[in-house]
Formats: C-alpha cells, structure tokens, sequence
C-alpha cells in the first residue's frame, strides 16, 4: 500500500508493506520503511518546506542527499532538539517529529517575508553599510532585533542528554565512498589481504549502483551490487561502516569520521548504543571515491518550489518511487539529464520539453525522447521560471531568439558535476579546472589519498569501476600485498560525457537569479560584489557570504565561480576555486567531545587518602589536577568557621593535613649533587646526608620557576619536592636538561610522586604524636632538629620523615609507600585522638602559609625574581646554575620593581582579594597610579582580619604605610597597611626546639 | 600527527610534547649576555624544515629533535636529543 499523492505505484526500494507515521509542522503523514524525510514529504505532495535565510522567500525540496541546501528542519524536543537537519539526510522512523524553521507564525503565512519586499535595500554587503549609527543604538536596539530575525533554526538551551563515543581504527586502506569505484577498490583490497575501511555516507551502500537501470555483467546491476556486498561483508580484514562520514583529512594519514549509530532509531529503543560515535583512523593509503555532485543553474526564479536538480529527481525516483512533480520541464548542459528525462518517461511522467543550450545531439536516449513526445530544444535556455509560491510555467528562450512559456509542475536542473574533492583540498592540494569537463577536478595523487572514479573527473560508470579496480590494484602492491587483478565486469555502452558551459542564462543579473540558495545570494549580489571590487573568488565569497551556509556552496559554489569568470571577463582556471576545510558535513560538538563532559571532562584523581579524610567529613574540591579536602566540616560549620577552627587547633595542639600530591623527584649517582648545584640557584655543596634545604629554581630568563625542597639520604641518594602544580614540568625540566645539555653527568632521575604518600603533621604536639607511632629514627629535638630527614619506620612499613614546616608550627612531613598510607593515616588519628589532633585541609593550609609569608603558585607567576620575593640573598654569585647568566639585567635589578610584602586590612571586617591592584591612598584607581597587586589572601584567626601578599613598588621602605586595594570590577577599595610578609612568630621559634 | 620515536616506534601525537623550536648551543656560563640572549630569547621562524624540541612524556621520555616541515606538516627526520645541546 503506498501513501501520498506523489508515490508511484510500483518501483523504489522502500518496504510498502509497512507504513511510518510521522509529523511535520503538526500535521501527521505516512511514510515507509526506506524513505527519507524528503522523500516522504514529496509523497505526501508537500512542496513548501522552508523559508529562506533572508528573504524569507518559499522553498521547497531541491537534492537528493548532503547537497541540499533548502529543506532544513529542526526534529526532537526540548533538550533532544536538533535545528538545521537536512530532511534529505533523515532516515523516517515512526514518530518522527519534524518542524519547518525561519517561519512566524507558519511557513504558509511568514510574516518576515516582508523582507522580500525590502530586497534591494538587504543586498549582499548591507551588514558593513548599516546599522551604524547612532552608535549607542547598535546594543539597545539593532542587537536584539537582528538576533531575533536571524538565523535558521533555534537551538535548545539544555545540556545534550545523548552519550557519544570515540574509537580509533587502524587500516592498510581506507576507501571512502561506496560507490562503484569504492566498491571495486575494496573489493580487490580485501581480497589482497589488506586491511580495509569501506565508509559511505548513506545508510545502504551502493552509490550510483543503487540508480543504475544499465545491466553488468548481463544482468542488473543490483545483483551485482548485493553480490559485491555479500562478499566485503564476508572478507574477515574488511570493515564495512555505513552511515559514516569521512569528515576530515589530516596529517600523516589520519582521517576523521563520523558514523550515525542511534538517529535512525525509532526514539526510545537506542538502549546502551551511543547516538553517534567519532571515529579517529589511522591509514597507510585512503583511496578517494566519493564521486561527483550535481551542480544547479542560475536563472530567475530557479528558487521557487518544484525547482530541483536532475540527479535528485532521478534519486527520488530509483530509491523512493517518489517524483516531485508530473510535467517536468529539464533544462540540462550534458548527458545525465537525457537520462533522466527518459527514466522519468518511462516511470510515467509527462515530460514536457528538455532544453539544451549546447548543439544537436544524436543518439538512442535522443531518438526514444523523441518518439514518446518530448520537445526537444536546442542552443536554446530556460530564461526564467515562475509562479504563485511554485513552478507553474518556464520562459524558453529558443535558438531564434523567441521567447514563449512553457506551463508545467516542476523544472529539473542539471547543470555539471562536481568532483566531491574536499578530502584533498583538507591536505592542501589545490584542484586545476578541466575545461573539457567544465568541473575542478582534485590532483590525481594527493598526498598518500588516491582519487578515482567520478571524483576524479571519469563519470562514466565503466570508467569507474576500472578506475577503482586499476588503481586499487596498483596500491596494494606498493603497500606489499599481492592484489591479483580481477576481471573488469562489463557493462553495456553508453555514450561520452560532453557539456556545454551554462553557469548563468542570459539577463540573470536582472530578476532574482540565486547562485546560493541557503544564504540567499544572487547573480545580482556576485555583480555588486565586482562592482565593489570585491574580484578575487575568496574576497567575493566573503562579502557575498556564497557557499558559506551550512551546505558549503556543494550544489551551487561552482555555478557562483562561473559566474564570477563572466563578469570578470575571464577564463574559469584563473578564477580558482576556495578552499575547503574539514569538517566535509556538520558534526554534532557533542560527537568530537564524546565522553569529555560534565564530571568525566578530566579524569578524577584521587590521593590514596580520600576515604579516610571523606569518613571524618571531608569536603573536595578540584585543585589542578586533584580532587583534594579542602576543609573537614563539623556539625554545621561552613568553609570560613571549619578553617578559622582547623587553624586555631594546629597552631595549639596538633593537626593532620594530606601532602601527597606534592611532586617528588629521586635523583641517585655520583654526579646527582652536581646536578642539583646547576639546578638550583642557591647553594647544595654542604647539604649533609640526614639533612633537607629549601631551594629556588630558577628559569634561565631569571625568574623563579619552582620552589621546594631538597632532601640529603647519602652523598649519592637525594630526593627533591616540588610544587604540585609543577610535578610534571619540573621533572621534564630536569630530563632535558640531563638529556641535552649534560648527558656526561651519571645520574639517574625518576618521578617518584605517586609512589610515596603522607601528611604533613604539624603543631606544638607534633612530636609527640609521631613518636608514639614512629620507631624509627629517634624524633627528639637533639636526634632530629629542624630540617633533618631520614628514612625510617612507622607501623613495620618504610617511611620517608623530613622536620620541614610549610605552617610555621612545629612540624613533619612523612611519607610511606602509597598503599600503606591510609593506614598510616589511620594510626595518627587514632594516637592523636587523646593529643586533640584535628586533620585540616587546603584552606587552613593556605591560611597559616599566608600568614608565615611562605611563597607559593600565586606568588612564583614567572615574572618574579628570587629578589622581588625577598630572597635575593639565597641566589649564589659562586656557582653556575640555570638563571644566573641574565640576573644583572637592568630591568631586573631596577629598584622600582614591585617586591613581596604583607597586608593587612584595616577594619576587621574588610574582606581583601587576590588580584586586587595597589595604589596609594587617594590615589584614583587607574592603571597610571597602579604600584602592584595582591596575590593571596587569608583570613588570619590569629590577627583577626584579613591579611594578603602581595607586590608593591619598593614595598621594603614602605612597611608602616597606608595603601589601598582596589578591585574595579566589584568597585571595592579596601585600605591595607604594608608590612612583613610574616604576620606569626617572625623570629621562627616555634619552628624550632 | 605521528612521531617515530627512535626507541618506541611510530607513536601518536598525544603522546609527546613540544618545547618548541631547538636552541642552538647552551652557552659557556661566562660567555657574554648577547650569547645568552640569542638562546633564551630568539629563534628563527622559517617556511620549510625547522628543528623542534620533543618529549614523548607517555612513553620513554626521551627528548627528541624532530625535523619537521612547517608547510607541510612532514616528518622528516627524528633523533634522541642526547648530547644534541654541545653541538
């Protein structure tokens, strides 16, 4: 049973068995397993299907697949609404929802088609000469009408609740296309042994082969395409991905592609299956058959509905049994639409005429066109089609020079092929114009991608299929596989490609002849753009916007390039064509990020601590690279309160903070000390074993690059720490240069940050904690003093413990292999239960280093000197080291430089922040007074308000004075008094004793 | 983009790391500034063949010198940098 006026009673490959309810624009309609959208809006006789992007004019249906420019539809709901879809590409399921777009309030009744009517006031170009002035009108007034009158459809503003996946392929070849030529190429691949990728757009393979009324092999051309099919699918080394674009052409032969899993579901039954799926492939070889496209002819009127290229309506036709119209007119410049017309013909359609603007032709199609009736006219041009929202008739212009209406239903365009190129041009390689084949054609070899078939200018299909097979052929051989060469099958004649150039009729530039019908631009506009001296084909594109909408100009760039020769008076090969760059079709942000959204963006990393620092309240935040506690809420406390407590108990009695993610370097050999000496700026040559040193990394521009510490176990065996920001950097920093400037120094580095875990134990009665669980070494201050470390033994485990205090208190660093440190953890809890011990997180970390004045990240931004820290005297004049060769510069020892100081608030209740710029008092907050800025910020429990560091121009004279912080995007001006860095217990004497 | 790494293979592109182009040689450490200079701050930027500095971070950490061509994109020649800072 078939449904829908314009459904032929017989023929097609849709299954008439079953029908597909669905609904367009609210209206419900039937369509068939097999159909596109397209193809079953035609059925149903619906020939308005859009409005255009700026004229609003009506627009109907005119390609067969990605070329189509008109029917974009929006399909789905709510956060599922997908705007901008091709109906030609949407495979028809039940229940399938589709809207029409750019229409209010109906796409019969667009009230924005008054922008027609404005037409010569809209031309191209009219965005740079309008909506100037008054200047303050451009975001009050024009913004928000633009926007709202803009663009095609309306995207949904929720998040996309479908998942994507990404693969990666490996081939020997990747043939992209299924056409005959690809087919034919996979086919001898495979059988060679090679590893294939066959990828076609569509979702059954075939290409042309699927149209072809000619017989191979004496018998039809399905049967030889199923067979073919039968045996890719049963070759093991043959991959076959239908559904799936080849989008993109890269580097070293990668290929990206994009394969529609799920859309083809009926909504509700995808289940696990990802909605589309990236593919990322690696190829020795691509072979390129992707074939040709057809392109149109400019004409006024040739937007109006019922317009429609020759090829479609043969597609529409073979695949569908779906004609768009039943008194065709075909105006066409070479041999495809002679068979077009014919098939038409003998499917029952009423072909009226076809016109030809080249000379006579004489062969079979000609002479059985001729005795079913059709008029044929040659040197002759459709001058114009018109009608109420519709074809209703063609203007002939004859070979004479008459013109009279032809009245008929629907005008089939077949003005030349297209080369589908873009994979080459992706690479670079510029196509050359064939002037006997009117087309572009892509450089034989591209690269390591082989063009054949019709997308190298051979459009006749034995051609085609030779080409695929030779070429194929000759491939596999290079790439060391013993392809045998196979018998070409045989087809039966069919006659030479010959076209006469026909991009624009005569007076195009008068009436509204559209050379891009989805940016709705002109003959007349391409005119403008010349007169304007816009000439060259990229500038003319720019300032027209041809070929710049979402179908990329694939039905209509080349007649826009002809045009151009036209009226620059030159020949086709001068003008060029524009580049083309990937992706080949639009693909969904959602299918190139795949599983790299919301929590699975990064992957997560924890410390081997997280669960027992989340069982006594642990609140987690992402902190660089980590998932880290920040602070341990109680009760109800909130950041600020749990912080002021966590500090308040460390600084009395003993807290527990999780330094694991800290970077952790070991270098061990000989000549491990003299590499230190030259990576750090200040001195290694007395660091006795047991013993740790602060250090200052340095880049060899002179900044600071790194801090952290240095820890002596043997004159051969040292380990260093780094900043967890730059664990990474660092140890690639000290590879190189190991590596590259001295690879005479026998040392062996290795990265040992995640291989040893711990805390930071600090407070009064840190001591006392350890040395309930440490049995080894003897902690007491006479055995181990400030800056000793050894290695030792906590709970019959290793452990690395280091006298260092990030905090100012008393303090240990101690780390043991990570899978023992949760129970290291545990352990100190549990002893610390009785001594008051609290565990602490980043805040209170960041707190009590603030307060101590210890530099970190905010203040080692890379424009900051060991002297701009205070630490000026640290830098070694005796030994070489990275960052001593441009010291003495001028700009850096300039005693106007901003150096370190300390801040604190005025008034108790001043909240200061980092980023804040310094000023003096009175001073107005412009970048002309601005003397520095503020890098940390803390609230200190102790001071009882707001302290920060910071850098202020020649800081060190002015401790005592009265400045003001000032944060312009909040309008906030705070004053701050400057002072030392170090707000407790400057002389240090709880670091030591 | 694919690197051949001289230990590991013909490896991914996500596997390595660019420093950028290679410096000439590390100068003396009493050589003048103007030495100095040249290496931390300019590099010549040419069409064609240029020298980078890479790191396969997620494979054996070797430092590579890659002679890369910036027009079009080819790999031409790829070796440790070990000792390539004297020359």
């Amino acid at each position: 049973m078939t449904s829908g006026p314009q459904r032929l009673a017989e023929g097609g490959r849709i299954d008439r068995t079953t029908t597909l309810p669905f609904t367009f624009d609210g209206k419900t309609l039937e369509g068939h397993p097999g159909d596109t959208l397209a193809s079953a809006l035609l059925a149903n006789g619906i020939r308005l299907v859009g409005r255009s992007f700026k004229y609003h004019r009506p627009r109907g249906i005119v390609g067969f697949g990605v070329e189509e420019p008109n029917a974009l539809v929006t399909l789905g709901q709510g956060a599922r609404t997908l705007p901008n879809i091709q109906a030609t590409m949407v495979e028809l399921v039940a229940g399938l929802e589709a809207r029409s777009q750019n229409r209010w309030p109906s796409l019969d009744l667009d009230l924005l088609s008054i922008n027609s009517r404005a037409a010569r006031f809209l031309p191209a170009g009219f965005y740079y000469k309008t909506f100037k002035w008054p200047a303050k009108a451009w975001t009050a007034v024009y913004e928000k009408l633009i926007r709202r009158a803009a663009g095609l459809g309306r995207a949904s503003h929720e998040p996309d609740p479908d998942h994507y996946e990404k693969t990666h392929a490996f081939a020997d070849i990747l043939v992209v296309g299924a056409g005959p030529a690809g087919l034919m190429a996979a086919l001898v691949a495979g059988r060679a042994g090679a590893r294939v990728i066959l990828a076609d757009e569509m979702p059954a393979m075939g290409g042309r082969l699927r149209h072809a009324a000619r017989a191979i092999d004496g018998s039809a051309a399905s049967l030889w395409l199923e067979a073919t099919l039968q045996e890719l699918t049963s070759l093991p080394n043959v991959q076959l991905l239908p559904r799936t674009t080849v989008f993109g052409a890269y580097d070293h032969g990668t290929m990206a592609a994009a394969e529609r899993v799920a859309d083809q579901l009926p909504p509700g039954t995808t289940g696990e299956l990802p909605r589309q799926r990236y593919w990322q492939i690696r190829t020795r070889a691509t072979i390129l058959a992707t074939g040709a496209i057809e392109r149109g002819i400019a004409l006024p009127g040739n937007d109006l509905p019922g317009v429609m290229l020759a090829s479609a309506a043969r597609g529409y036709l073979h695949e569908h049994a779906v004609v768009g119209g039943m008194r065709p007119v075909v105006f066409t410049n070479n041999p495809s639409g002679y068979t077009t017309a014919l098939e038409l013909l003998r499917a029952g359609v009423a072909v009226q005429a076809l016109v030809d603007p080249g000379p006579r032709v004489d062969n079979d199609t000609v002479v059985a066109l001729h005795d079913a009736g059709v008029q044929l006219y040659w040197h002759s041009e459709i001058a114009a089609a018109h009608g109420r929202g519709r074809v209703e008739a063609v203007v002939l212009a004859d070979d004479v020079g008459g013109k009279r209406d032809i009245p008929c239903d629907q005008l089939l365009l077949g003005g030349g092929w297209n080369p589908t190129l873009h994979l080459t041009a992706h690479l670079g390689f510029r196509p050359h114009w064939d002037p006997h084949l009117q087309a572009f054609l892509p450089p034989p070899e591209a690269g390591d991608i082989t063009v054949v078939g019709a997308a190298a200018g051979r459009f006749e299909l034995e051609n085609c299929l030779a080409d695929g097979l030779n070429d194929a052929v000759d491939l596999c051989r290079r790439l060391g596989f013993d392809a045998r060469t196979p018998t070409l099958p045989k087809l039966q004649e069919s006659g030479s490609y010959r076209i006469t150039p026909c991009f624009a009729v005569a007076g195009a530039a008068d009436g509204k002849a559209f050379v891009d019908l989805q940016n709705d631009v002109t003959v007349a506009d391409l005119a403008l753009a010349v007169r304007e001296g816009y000439r060259s084909v990229e500038h003319a594109k720019r300032y027209t916007t041809h070929g710049m909408a979402t179908d990329q100009g694939k039905s209509t760039g080349v007649v826009g390039h002809g045009v151009l020769a036209e009226l620059l008076q030159q020949p086709m090969a001068e003008i060029g064509t524009t580049g083309y760059r990937p992706p080949y079709t639009p693909v969904a942000i959602g299918a190139l990020a795949h599983h790299h959204k919301g929590h699975d963006f990064a992957p997560t990393r924890k410390t081997p601590l997280h669960d027992v620092q989340a069982k006594r309240g642990a609140v987690f935040f992402e902190t660089g690279l980590w998932l880290r506690a920040r602070y341990f809420a109680k009760a109800d406390e909130d950041m600020a309160a749990a912080t002021i407590r966590e500090v308040e108990t460390v600084r009395s009695k003993v807290g527990i903070a999780d330094t694991t993610p800290l970077g952790k370097i070991e270098l061990i050999g000989p000549d491990a000390r003299t590499l230190i000496e030259r990576l750090y700026c200040n001195g290694f040559a007395t660091l006795q074993p047991g013993r740790a040193r602060y250090g200052l990394m340095l880049r060899e521009d002179g900044m600071v690059m790194d801090d952290g510490t240095v820890w002596c176990f043997t004159p051969e065996h040292f380990m260093l720490t780094t900043t967890t920001a730059n664990a990474a950097a660092v140890m690639s920093h000290i590879e190189l240069y190991h590596q590259v400037y001295w690879p005479e120094l026998d040392v062996a580095c290795a990265s040992v940050s995640e291989q040893w875990a711990g805390v930071a134990v600090a407070g009064p009665r840190s001591r006392e904690l350890l040395q309930k669980i440490v049995s080894q070494p003897d902690l007491s201050d006479q055995a181990f003093p400030f800056m000793a470390v050894a290695e030792g033994r906590v709970g019959g485990v290793v452990c690395r413990i280091a006298r260092i205090s990030f905090s100012g208190e008393r303090a240990f660093e101690i780390y043991v292999p990570a899978g023992c440190a949760a129970d290291l953890y545990e352990r100190l809890m549990r002893a610390g239960e009785p001594l008051g011990v609290t565990p602490y997180g980043l805040e209170a970390m960041g707190t009590m280093r603030i307060e101590k004045g210890h530099v970190a990240g905010p203040e080692l931004d890379g424009r900051t000197t060991p002297a701009d820290l205070g630490l000026g005297r640290m830098q070694s004049r005796k030994k070489p080291h990275i960052g001593h060769a441009l010291r003495d510069r001028e700009g850096l020892k300039d005693p106007g430089r901003p150096v370190l100081v300390g801040l604190r608030a005025l008034r108790p209740k001043d909240r200061l922040r980092a980023g804040a710029h310094l000023v003096a008092q009175g001073h107005e907050a412009v970048q002309a007074n601005d003397e520095g800025h503020v890098t940390s910020v803390a609230f200190s429990p102790g001071e009882g308000c707001s302290v920060a560091l910071g850098f202020l121009v020649r800081g060190s004279e002015r401790h005592g004075e009265t400045i003001a912080a000032v944060f312009p995007l909040k309008k906030e001006r705070v004053a701050v008094k400057v002072c030392s860095p170090c707000f407790v217990d400057p002389e240090g004497a709880r670091l030591r004793g | 983009m694919r690197i051949t790494c001289p230990c590991c293979g013909a490896r991914g592109i996500a596997e390595f790391s660019c420093l950028g182009n290679a410096p000439p040689a590390r100068p003396a450490d009493d050589a003048p500034e103007a030495a100095w200079v040249d290496f931390v701050y300019f590099r010549s930027n040419p069409a064609g063949p240029v020298q980078e500095l890479w790191q396969h971070v997620q494979g054996c950490r070797s430092w590579l010198v890659v002679t890369r061509d910036t027009t079009t994109h080819a790999v031409l020649k790829v070796e440790l940098a070990s000792g390539a800072g004297r020359r």
